[in-house]
């Protein structure tokens, strides 16, 4: 019987792995809406010598935050003032954000969407009576004048089992497949040895052969989704992989990034969905589209009451919008499960059933109200089944049939995202425009330095979740902002094209750090006589769970309804700083768990910052997202600004800073 | 709810280079054991059941299982995948049976207009391809 030291897998790792070089012009890293409306766009603008290539961790045709397929695009500006789509995100996102970053990508998102159509998302539209057609169904085209079906004010809807099938396509064949490369895990960004703060390449490794590659570019795109696992889930047994976000973001745009200077900022948003339980199914569609509500476990519903108006009143001019910004909603159902009043359901049986008496109320025959509720019924499974089937398979397990029964709907744990209702990220020039607020001082305080969307490393730009201060993008906005970055890359190029990216470190130095926890691996293995328990080395899976339960009893997880305090903080940051240090001694016997240790790198250097935000910000910005027992309300006249964060990959310091949120579109009316 | 593989289907794509679910997997998590020539989810606890796997698989032979830490046996939901459209069945565990079908797609695979003779105009300003007006805002904070 063979002892089980033996690497996990299929795929061992060796100690001397190849070493493969690249030189190109632009790299973009990342494969998901953002990184495919770039490939899109570039094309249209680069010279046709500039070298471009596009390496992502996964398969182009599903990965992101949208491999699964989605139900709805969020952002179509459509018919409304591009104006009134920054005022809502302002509104939802408590007030700090970068406005000018929010309409502009609201002048370019609606052309995203008609791509889409173009390219063969089916989207559902509205007949001349005002019944829904599903997106298959012969009807005008956006672009030809068609009506979507509007759920919420911003939203449409789709059948989204494809869509990034569809839009991966056209990105794919716009760059040429031998420019996508898959399967290859960026895990560092480069600087430039000689030209100070400027971004020179790349390194990573491949997870299907022993190699590592190091590619040298002038400019490049990090565009690789928010985190996951950052927080202890509420199920973590199998269904830890039950993420709300796709379980394979660690973090990796925000801390490359950080680690070569950029300065981020908003770290301490996060985003605590409230989702049906468990299963992490969507929500929107429930509240918008089907016009469900919440009741607590007296089955009150609580959302309209006296007392939940003025528990909002405590918030403005935040609380007062029609559409409750998304932590405020969250914290009235904190608040009604704190007090012993839970559960808290989605009443899809009220909500279905409400929609059939309306039809037989105005006389509609039993037959095609049949008819009628079919078509619902299918509706209704149709928002799982684009796009979190787990949660249809747990409708399955337990009987629910949503008629009948109502499901239960639970704040999740923390993620950290930029493109949804969440604005951490990365601090980035906006439109070099006159509209664009010209500020002194260095580039963390400013708006614009020249290139839309460069970080505040020279050729460094990012896109989708990785732009702070700049929520509500979702699906299509991401893919519009890959766009924009696109045209800006190839300007950075034509500006500095005498500019020769070299780098400090050699390739072997480069490999050798990437594979430094094989060698650890196989250095020790011989020690015990199980491969997963040994003094000298520690597991990613073990290490995830660490960081995990540091960050749920520390940093306001779900352990305590997402309190936390400066005290806890503190500690959660000593936590921190021994996680890192030992995440050097982490072993990888085979590719996968290479790929896993470096996505557990990601994930503490993220939420380090997350944690290191929120204690420098003296005050709760976000309640429902998180408290701070020391500083408990939100407070405007001190914190109204943004916290924006800066490492010196020289001297290795942090510095966080408070810096002014300038307000461009009115605040009176605030809504 | 991980995914699992029937050994009686899963012919390893032949061994062939493009193992399809380990092809698609966005996780990493489907893997080829070539001994063996069948394929595994190797980290189950770590699988977003997106179920790309089980849609792309040319022998149908993947399929999920509830994650059994929340989900009741005997339910399941399955899909089969054609080129427009996407018929889904959902059974329950008492038995119960629906099914669903939506359109995926309004064009042929492969059909997807990149614009690859598309160029554009000015680089100096922040119009991108095939728009024609770009706004600015009114309604300006005093």
């Amino acid at each position: 019987m063979a002892l089980p030291n033996m690497p996990l897998g299929e795929l061992p790792a060796v100690t001397n792995p190849e070493i493969v070089e690249h030189d190109v012009d632009v790299l973009i890293i990342g494969g998901g809406m953002a990184a495919c409306g770039c490939a899109f766009e570039i094309k249209k603008w680069a010279p046709a010598d500039l070298k471009i290539t596009l390496v992502d961790k996964a398969s182009m045709e599903r990965s992101g935050a949208v491999a699964q397929g989605l139900s709805a695009i969020n952002t179509y500006i459509g018919e409304n003032a591009i104006e009134n789509y920054v005022k809502m995100v302002r509104n939802d996102l408590m007030g700090v954000v970068r406005e000018d970053l929010i309409y502009d990508l609201g002048r370019h998102v609606d052309e995203s969407v008609k791509l889409f159509e173009e390219w063969g998302l089916p989207i559902w539209k509205k007949d001349a009576d005002g019944n829904n057609l599903d997106g298959a169904k012969p009807a005008p085209t956006l672009r030809e004048g068609g009506e979507p079906v509007r759920t919420g004010k911003w939203q449409i809807m789709i059948n989204g089992e494809s869509y990034k099938c569809i839009v991966a396509e056209p990105a794919k064949s716009a760059l040429g497949e031998e420019n996508c490369l898959e399967r290859i895990f960026i895990v560092k960004l480069l600087l430039d040895k000689n030209v100070e703060n400027q971004i020179a390449g790349a390194v990573g490794f491949s997870t299907r052969e022993n190699k590592v590659h190091v590619f040298r570019c002038k400019t490049a795109l990090c565009a690789c989704g928010g985190a996951v696992n950052i927080f202890r889930p509420r199920s973590t047994g199998e269904g830890k992989g039950r993420a709300w976000y796709p379980v394979w973001n660690a973090g990796s745009t925000y801390t490359m990034c950080a680690q070569v200077g950029a300065t981020l900022t908003m770290m301490e948003n996060r985003f605590t969905p409230a989702r049906f339980k468990d299963g992490y199914g969507p929500v929107g569609a429930w509240f918008l589209l089907f016009k469900a509500k919440v009741q607590n476990g007296l089955g009150e519903f609580y959302a309209n009451t006296d007392a939940v108006k003025d528990e909002l009143s405590k918030f403005m001019p935040y609380g007062q919008s029609a559409v409750t910004p998304t932590c405020l909603r969250n914290h009235l159902m904190i608040n009604e499960l704190k007090e012993g009043r839970g559960p808290i359901y989605m009443a899809t049986d009220v909500a279905l059933n409400a929609f059939i008496e309306e039809r037989r109320a105005k006389g509609m025959d039993e037959k095609d109200l049949k008819k009628f509720w079919k078509h619902l019924e299918s509706e209704a499974w149709e928002d799982f089944l684009d796009m979190s089937v787990g949660q249809a398979g747990l409708w399955a397990g337990m009987n629910i049939e949503p008629e009948k029964v109502g499901s239960e709907i639970m704040p999740t744990e923390p993620y950290m995202l930029g493109s949804h209702s969440g604005c951490c990220g990365i601090w980035t020039s906006g439109p070099d425009e006159d509209w664009v607020p010209t500020v002194d001082g260095p580039r963390s305080h400013q708006y614009k330095w020249g290139y839309n969307r460069m970080t505040t490393v020279n050729g460094l730009f990012t896109a989708g979740d990785g732009v702070g201060a700049s929520g509500h993008k979702f699906s299509s906005g991401s893919h519009a902002e890959g766009r924009i970055v696109a045209k800006q890359m190839v300007k950075f190029c034509r500006d500095n094209a005498s500019f020769k990216p070299e780098l400090a470190q050699t390739a072997q130095e480069l490999a050798d750090e990437i594979y430094a926890p094989v060698k650890l691996y196989h250095e020790h293995v011989g020690a015990t006589t199980a491969s997963d328990v040994n003094p000298n080395y520690c597991k990613p899976a073990g290490l995830m769970m660490r960081l995990m339960k540091a960050t749920d009893e520390y940093g306001g997880g779900v352990a305590t309804y997402y309190m936390t305090s400066g005290k806890l903080l503190n500690i959660c940051l000593d936590l921190l700083r021994m996680l890192r240090e030992d995440a050097e001694l982490m072993a990888a016997g085979d590719l996968h768990e290479l790929m896993r240790a470096w996505e557990n790198y990601h994930r503490i250097w993220c939420v380090e910052t997350h944690i290191r935000h929120i204690e420098f910000r003296k005050e709760s910005r976000y309640p429902g997202f998180y408290y701070r027992s020391d500083y408990p309300t939100v407070d405007d006249a001190n914190w109204k600004a943004f916290v924006n964060s800066t490492f010196d990959p020289k001297s290795k310091e942090w510095k966080c800073e408070k810096v002014n949120c300038i307000n461009i579109i009115e605040t009176e009316p605030w809504i | 709810m991980p995914s699992y593989v029937d050994p009686s289907k899963c012919d390893g794509c032949k061994g062939g280079d493009k193992t399809a679910c380990m092809y698609i997997c966005p996780n990493d998590l489907m893997v080829l054991n070539v001994e063996a020539m069948r394929a595994y989810n190797q980290e189950p606890d770590a699988c977003w059941e997106c179920y790309s796997c089980v849609k792309i698989c040319p022998q149908g032979a993947i399929a999920v299982r509830g994650y059994n830490d929340f989900v009741p046996m005997g339910g399941q939901v399955h899909p089969m995948r054609s080129s427009d459209s996407i018929m889904w069945t959902v059974k329950f565990r008492n038995g119960n049976m629906k099914r669903f079908k939506f359109p995926i797609r309004t064009t042929a695979e492969g059909a997807a207009n990149a614009y690859t003779s598309g160029k554009g105009e000015n680089l100096d300003d922040e119009r991108l391809l095939l728009e024609t007006e770009l706004k600015t805002p009114t309604m300006l904070a005093k």
